[in-house]
């Protein structure tokens, strides 16, 4: 059953990346275009903890990690470049 | 894969994984449904918070049923998402605002004080005049919206 369930999981976020990037390219502005960005690498994360369920090893936690940390770093750089024209002052 | 699962973990299990991927599937829904940025900042910053929580603790249950052991690997990503997603989210708010808000259509503090983050005089240091001078001015519709 289990089986089921990671088929279903990984569909559900194989789709909801889809529908973030739709957000990417037709995104009006700045902000939802970093805001699609940002949620696509919540996504991947969760995609990376099914695929750490599937196979069974505890390695994809540290690549899930690194991921939100990159993602995260990112995210604020773009802001603060947009808001500051600048990212360290 | 799941060899020698009792079934309550099983079950248990498939419960979360499948409320995770509904989360995450309804919060990036609501990216693309929702009409305007401030509202479309609403559904991923919590309902993907929420489904990603489903799929950790669907993996900690899992690994607790077969090893016998209580992972921290995922309270560790959880801890983090939830220290960072409202920080991103109060980001990406004030770059909206500050770059596509007229600023005299935004409600006053108050205290008569200003918005965090405008100088007194104009825009923040660094905000190009070009994407300013885009937005409608007063008495037009304030927001953009698609």
């Amino acid at each position: 059953m289990m089986v089921y369930a990671l088929g279903f999981a990984a569909a559900c976020f194989g789709l909801a990346l889809l529908m973030n990037l739709w957000r990417l390219v037709k995104g009006p502005e700045a902000s939802d275009r970093i805001l699609a960005l940002d949620t696509m690498v919540v996504n991947v994360i969760a995609l990376l903890i099914l695929l750490g369920i599937g196979l069974g090893t505890a390695v994809f936690f540290e690549v899930a990690m690194l991921f939100a940390l990159v993602g995260f770093v990112s995210t604020v750089a773009y802001c603060r470049f947009l808001l500051r024209g600048d990212i360290i002052e | 894969m799941n060899h020698d699962l009792p079934l309550w973990a099983d079950l248990a299990v498939s419960l979360f994984l499948v409320l995770g991927a509904v989360f995450g599937l309804v919060g990036s829904w609501g990216l693309i449904r929702l009409p305007d940025p401030m509202t479309r900042l609403h559904a991923p910053t919590k309902a993907t918070t929420l489904g990603i929580g489903g799929v950790l603790i669907a993996s900690m249950l899992l690994t607790f049923a077969r090893d016998g052991v209580v992972s921290t690997h995922e309270l560790l990503i959880t801890l983090f998402l939830v220290l960072t997603s409202p920080i991103t989210a109060l980001f990406i708010g004030k770059v909206h605002l500050h770059l596509r808000q007229d600023r005299s259509a935004l409600p006053r503090p108050a205290t008569g004080a200003g918005w965090a983050g405008y100088t007194a005089e104009g825009p923040a240091r660094g905000v190009r005049e070009s994407t300013r001078s885009s937005t409608p001015p007063a008495g037009e519709a304030p927001r953009t919206s698609d």
